[in-house]
């Protein structure tokens, strides 16, 4: 067990407190021993002195691709739960689309295990909907949930049989577990490898229309209901899914929605040029779809902010824009993005900021974290809210570099992680 | 007085460029049309120069055009095609490309499947390279041409009514028209099936007719599109039977029209399914006029971005007349 860590003078803000104020947080024994004010440093505590800094619960990342198994040279378990670190996330859930995908017991054993052995951040398995994320056949949910899976999701794709969808929400409802959907008509968006619009057209690339989302989260929103089943929109990128989501809510559907730092800050226009680390799915939209997913965000209509984080190899990115994949990291960029577009933007503060990036993901999930309280897991992030700096790809803990943040101002700098009450970086020395 | 148009590295699109570009080539196509003209049909205005013609989707009419503007300005060329090469293994475009460029070359002609290609490979390395048509993005020397041509026949392109015909959605031609058009001042329009018809087209500037018999009650001009059979089975539109009936364009309704319409077409025709043949081969067809100033418009291109001066033109195709 690690010596006990005194965090002297932060700004504390714990939304699941609702606190705000300078106080002194104690960690011991991996967990929250105490906070207030004047703390007294126990014997062989180090104490830090974090004053002018935010001390928050670690961020919570309910979707990320950590392509391991058999994609390592894009991201290990390890490489990935390290930029999670790094990004201020002590939390995340790694989706089963890996090769082979997780989709049996042995598969979310492996995840855990991985992750617990690298030890930088809680690595969480989703588990398959479908054998082989194939559509077809329900995997043993019940079994992928005993084996440690948080959720169940096909991401990367629909299940795009109703029948089937229908019987997994209902079944996966006995457990306690959500469906996190990956929402696309694939027929309405067959070919398109970007937002269909005057961009698309202009560069003469196929376009995924806003309704291939639009129709699928509808859809996605009726099952649900219908099942009573816990669903979980990922990545919401346009408006109209904003507004199935909104009616739905009110409808008293178990649903709940996250958005990307992407989808939060950048148009389609960043396509221009065919920039391929502009390229992801859903794509970025129109600049009305990115005010509508952020006043989402701050109504609350849109839960939780997720990174999305797809590694790829530079390779496979520096071709041409219809042949390069889907995809861009985020771990590493994801706090200062937000707190540049959402913070001094002026939309949301940064107990909201950190409510949406923490707190609810945690709570969607069913995870031990997004909270300081006494007792809980010593899962804390401290970040200085005023830095700036300069994003460079070159200089990420992950071991891809596709971003379409490289070279931006980004505001916001993680300073210190700790997981467990262990310091997981330590970034202290940085600029 | 003469200014002094400067051009880039490459030529990957009319988007990009100013009206005094476009201009000036079209100017300086004027004197190379007649080399192909002459019993000798050849300068040495790039001689010592080697181009590379890379054409990973099949064409005939481009890189028979492109060869002869390259021989007839006495450049060295080598054809490379997607089937019997390096690229059937598996090479990438930028791989390839390195490896031609290792062997000294001084120009690239790409054609490629997919939009934006030959940004990408222009991007990557020193030679020029010339867009000879990338995916659904633009195909500028063949909008160029076609500009020629409507320069030729209306005596300008000013304040001409241009309709762009057939499916717009997967055509590179529609859009290098729609630019280069626009830009030099031509009104621009557009007509097809809804389902190829581009969402936003608009915002080029241009405006859509559903029915092609508004378009030509408004048109001076027709450029009929080539209508790619795969677009049935890909079920844009139910038959070809059912497209040649509502937009095909043909003797009865063009003889409705208040006006005589020039026609324009970029090949290969589809005669029967977009165009009948007796508009194709009628008095107002200049479609095999097209394919001429296709060389022309070639040879300027090549010519200009080599570094030769736009005001030098009419010395450079004298140089071997002694």
């Amino acid at each position: 067990m690690s010596r006990p860590v005194l965090l002297r003078g932060g700004r504390v803000i714990d939304p699941s407190q609702k606190l705000d104020e300078i106080l002194d947080l104690l960690l011991a024994d991996g967990c929250v021993a105490a906070f207030g004010k004047g703390l007294q440093a126990p014997d062989g505590c180090e104490a830090l002195d974090v004053s002018g800094l935010v001390v928050a619960p670690g961020l919570v990342d309910l979707h990320v691709h950590l392509r391991e198994p058999g994609e390592e040279h894009k991201e290990t378990i390890a490489s990935g739960a390290r930029a999670a670190a790094a990004g201020g996330f002590t939390s995340i859930c790694a989706m089963p689309n890996t090769r082979p995908p997780i989709d049996d017991p042995a598969a979310v054993g492996f995840v855990r295990a991985a992750g617990e052995q690298a030890g930088f951040a809680h690595v969480y398995p989703v588990g398959a909907v479908s054998i082989g994320l194939k559509g077809e056949e329900m995997t043993e949910i019940g079994e992928l949930m005993a084996a440690g899976a948080v959720a169940i999701s096909d991401d990367g794709r629909p299940v795009a049989d109703s029948g089937l969808l229908s019987r997994a929400m209902e079944y996966a409802s006995a457990f306690d577990i959500a469906y996190f959907s990956h929402s696309e008509d694939l027929g309405l968006s067959a070919g398109g490898v970007m937002n269909e619009g005057a961009v698309s057209t202009s560069l003469g690339l196929r376009g995924i229309p806003n309704a291939a989302e639009d129709t699928a989260v509808a859809r996605d929103c009726i099952v649900a209901e219908l099942t009573g089943g816990q669903l979980h929109i990922l990545h919401v990128s346009t408006r109209g899914a904003v507004e199935i989501v909104r009616a739905a809510k009110a409808r008293g559907v178990n649903v709940t929605a996250e958005a990307t730092p992407h989808h939060l800050s950048l148009t389609d226009e960043a396509v221009r040029g065919y920039r391929t680390e502009a390229k992801m799915n859903p794509p970025l939209r129109s600049a009305a779809d990115v005010a509508a997913v952020r006043d989402a965000l701050v109504e609350g209509v849109i839960d939780s902010i997720a990174t999305d984080h797809a590694p790829h190899h530079y390779e496979d990115k520096d071709r041409e824009f219809d042949y390069a994949p889907f995809g861009i990291v985020g771990l590493e960029t994801a706090l200062g993005v937000c707190v540049r577009e959402l913070v001094v933007g002026g939309h949301l503060d940064l107990p909201e900021l950190i409510d949406r990036l923490s707190c609810r993901p945690a709570k969607i999930a069913g995870l031990p974290a997004g909270s300081l309280a006494e007792g809980s897991v010593a899962d804390v992030v401290v970040f200085d809210p005023e830095s700036r700096w300069t994003c460079q790809p070159e200089e990420f803990y992950s071991l891809s570099r596709n971003t379409p943040f490289a070279g931006q101002e980004l505001v916001g700098r993680v300073v210190m992680t700790l997981v467990s009450g262990r310091t997981v970086h330590d970034g202290r020395g940085d600029r | 007085m003469t200014k002094t148009v400067e051009f880039g590295k490459d030529l990957t699109g009319l988007e990009g460029l100013s009206v005094d570009q476009i201009s000036t080539i079209l100017d300086v196509a004027e004197p190379f049309k007649e080399i192909s003209e002459r019993p000798i049909k050849k300068v040495p205005v790039l001689r010592g120069k080697t181009i590379v013609n890379l054409f990973y989707e099949p064409s005939t009419r481009t890189r028979v055009s492109f060869e002869f503007a390259e021989k007839r300005l006495s450049a060295d060329t080598v054809n490379i095609s997607g089937s019997g090469s390096s690229i059937v293994k598996g090479e990438s475009l930028v791989d390839t490309a390195r490896n031609l460029e290792a062997m000294r070359i001084d120009m690239v002609v790409i054609r490629h499947g997919s939009s934006g290609a030959a940004r990408f490979l222009a991007d990557r390395i020193p030679s020029n390279v010339i867009n000879a048509g990338d995916g659904q993005h633009e195909h500028p020397t063949q909008g160029l041409l076609d500009m020629l041509t409507i320069r030729d026949h209306m005596g300008g392109i000013e304040g001409r009514r241009v309709c762009i015909v057939g499916d717009i959605l997967h055509s590179r031609v529609a859009r290098s028209n729609i630019y280069g058009l626009t830009k030099l001042g031509a009104d621009v329009a557009v007509c097809g099936p809804p389902t190829l018809i581009p969402h936003g087209i608009e915002e080029l500037g241009v405006q859509v007719f559903k029915r092609v018999e508004e378009a030509i009650e408004w048109a001076e001009v027709l450029n009929v599109l080539r209508l790619q059979l795969e677009r049935m089975k890909a079920g844009y539109i139910p038959s070809l039977r059912e497209y040649n009936r509502f937009f095909g364009i043909s003797v009865a309704r063009l003889e409705k029209a208040p006006r005589d319409i020039l026609i324009l077409h970029p090949g290969p025709m589809n005669r029967g399914v977009e165009i009948d043949s007796h508009v194709a081969d009628g008095p107002h067809s200049v479609i095999l006029r097209q394919v001429t100033n296709g060389v022309a418009i070639r040879m300027a291109v090549l010519y200009l971005l080599a570094g030769g001066s736009p005001e030098r033109a009419e010395a450079a195709k004298m140089e071997n007349r002694s």
